[in-house]
């Protein structure tokens, strides 16, 4: 009796897959439960207490720094999903031309260029303006995010667009629709799903960025992310699974919400 | 203003790409389309037939020439602005918007009142008997239903020309079979110039009032469907529209229209001369296969041609004849139409003759 042969069920498969999983769940799994830890200690369970939310809750540092994330994320991603937008109507609404894929690396650079680059490059650059204009404020911050957060915006905007049928684009301009309308009426709706796809994304991508926040943020400035590396380097008690517990369910939701308008298709 | 051509195409080109891949789509082409006429371009795919149209729509620019809508030159206006309308081949219609939304489009767009669209479109979908489909989306409706969708979209803002891209192509056959009448229906109700584009010969025959056949980026003739199935001018048009046989001959004198032709295989014919055309020496002659008739090996003194039958195809209503002219060379098809309970008259490999029926045969002019 030969056995079948199935590429679904080969020797091994099943237990790479396991340890894979474990890999990586294990660990939010044991920092989700330690959030939860009545004891200091991040290792040894005593029983179950919601001290640590509490705690997270009364931290001034912690409630500034997410109403801080909170800010440059929302302004970041609105401004950088306009932008995507545009410049991905840009890209895809026109003839192929000379000089194209060099626009998309263009647009894109942020996702080719080391993350660490673009910060010393941001933090050179912006302690000289700093300098001259005497200005500190969070604007740095969020130009800096609005930046990175183009191209993720982008993505998803433009594989919307690529798949939409020009046909009704030229359609609407034949029912006497101005490119305005045709663009208002037609192009914009069908297109919706992509761009609250790309504002979630750059939002979530913003939230959690540290490296860059790290370089170009003033005293006083810490975002969630930073505020938490800060902390991580004194004594680590479980307010910090408490915290990141929060971050994960902010996240899970975000992603949630995405996964359901992305497959509401029209 | 009757006497205005509804759509005048004078010397249109339209060349897309540069230099060496340069290429003429619509290759220096003039046509007029008279008022409330149902119009059909008809071509193989890739003749500039589609192309002619997005011209006409205002999706493409000419290149050179101009094209005139009830006299004025539209040939830069833009497609929002041109007073045509267009059903498309995929029928484009707008997926988050229902039925009625779709309809009253247009009408919204001119800045019409509610009201008016409103009437508007319970009117057209009244036209187009969808009344009780009016709130669905137009993802919850059937192809032939959205093909209705389509026309009526682009009938409700009264445009001065329709122009109708393949509109049949996706439906089924007996489907395609009621629009045909459906779309003649409509032409008839609304009196609106109707421009179809189709690479289908009996859509165009049984629905044209005139009829383009267009090959390589031209127009090659235009005529009544009658006119292009009967006097074929061209060499293309006679082969693209239905069967035809081709014989080679001599001209052996040529008076009042009619030439006298030597094909080599049996007698002469009397051919039919295109309009303004007196040839010399060899030319094409076509004929139809069901005008002309078999005849026995002893009847042959009345027939033109002399053959050997090949082999004889039943087809129910007729019977296709495949027959070898008597120089061995030339292929010649006949068909005639079956008799109730009759007996077979020839065989495969029979001597045969082949007689003309008057006025069958015509040159052509190339």
């Amino acid at each position: 009796m030969a056995r079948q042969f199935s590429v679904r069920r080969q020797t091994g498969f099943t237990a790479i897959a396991m340890v894979c999983f474990f890999a990586l769940y294990l660990p939010i799994g044991v920092l989700v439960i330690y959030a939860f830890n009545a004891g200091t200690s991040l290792s040894v369970w005593e029983g179950f207490s919601l001290r640590w939310f509490v705690k997270a809750f009364e931290n001034q540092q912690v409630i500034e720094a997410s109403i801080r994330s909170l800010q440059i994320a929302v302004v970041a991603a609105l401004v950088a999903t306009a932008a995507a937008t545009m410049a991905a109507l840009a890209t895809t609404r026109t003839e192929p031309y000379r000089g194209l894929t060099l626009k998309y690396a263009f647009i894109n650079q942020p996702l080719m260029i080391p993350e660490i680059v673009t910060a010393v490059a941001l933090l050179i650059f912006f302690s000289r303006i700093k300098v001259w204009t005497g200005y500190s404020g969070l604007g740095y911050l969020i130009a800096a995010h609005t930046a990175f957060c183009i191209p993720f915006a982008y993505l998803p905007i433009r594989a919307r667009l690529e798949n939409m049928d020009l046909t009704l684009e030229r359609a609407a301009a034949d029912l006497y629709a101005t490119p305005w309308k045709t663009f208002r009426y037609v192009t914009l709706p069908l297109l919706w799903p992509g761009i609250l796809a790309g504002l979630m994304l750059a939002f979530v991508i913003s939230l959690d960025d540290v490296v860059i926040t790290e370089f170009v943020k003033s005293a006083g400035q810490d975002t969630l992310p930073t505020y938490m590396l800060g902390q991580l380097r004194r004594a680590i008690t479980p307010e910090m699974n408490a915290i990141s517990t929060l971050f994960l369910l902010l996240s899970i939701c975000i992603v949630t919400v995405f996964f359901f308008v992305n497959k509401k298709r029209i | 203003m009757a006497d205005l051509n509804a759509v005048e195409i004078r010397n249109v080109s339209k060349i897309f790409g540069f230099g060496e891949f340069a290429f003429a789509a619509v290759n220096d082409t003039s046509v007029a389309i008279r008022q409330n006429e149902f119009f059909t371009l008809l071509g193989p795919s890739g003749c500039g037939k589609t192309t002619l149209l997005r011209l006409i729509a205002g999706f493409e620019f000419p290149t050179s020439g101009e094209i005139l809508l009830n006299g004025e030159n539209i040939a830069a206006m833009p497609p929002f602005k041109r007073p045509v309308n267009t059903v498309f081949q995929s029928y484009a219609l707008f997926p988050h918007m229902t039925v009625a939304e779709n309809i009253g489009f247009g009408l919204q767009m001119l800045g019409r009142p509610k009201a008016e669209i409103e009437a508007r479109v319970a009117e057209m979908l009244k036209l187009v008997r969808m009344e009780e489909l009016r709130g669905r989306r137009t993802s919850q409706i059937s192809g032939g239903q959205q093909q209705r969708v389509a026309l009526a979209r682009a009938l409700a803002p009264q445009p001065k020309v329709l122009l109708l891209d393949e509109p049949l192509s996706a439906l089924d056959y007996k489907l395609r079979k009621d629009m045909q009448i459906e779309l003649k229906r409509l032409q008839a109700e609304t009196g609106i110039t109707f421009i179809f584009v189709t690479h289908d010969q009996e859509e165009a025959l049984t629905m044209s009032d005139r009829v383009a056949v267009m090959s390589a980026g031209r127009i090659l003739q235009v005529g009544s469907p009658r006119d292009i199935y009967d006097a074929p001018t061209d060499r293309f048009v006679a082969d693209f529209i239905g069967e035809t046989n081709f014989l080679k001959g001599q001209v052996v004198s040529s008076a009042n229209g009619i030439a006298d032709v030597d094909t080599g295989v049996g007698g002469r014919i009397a051919a039919a001369l295109p309009e303004g055309f007196t040839p010399q020496g060899e030319v094409t002659v076509v004929l139809r296969p069901e005008h002309a008739m078999l005849c026995g090996a002893e009847d042959a003194g009345a027939c033109q041609m002399t053959g050997t039958l090949e082999n004889i195809v039943y087809f129910g209503t007729d019977t296709h004849y495949h027959v070898v002219l008597s120089d061995g060379a030339t292929a010649f098809t006949l068909r005639e139409q079956n008799k109730p309970m009759q007996a077979a008259r020839f065989a495969a490999g029979d001597r045969v003759g082949i007689a003309i029926e008057a006025n069958a045969a015509r040159v052509l002019r190339n």
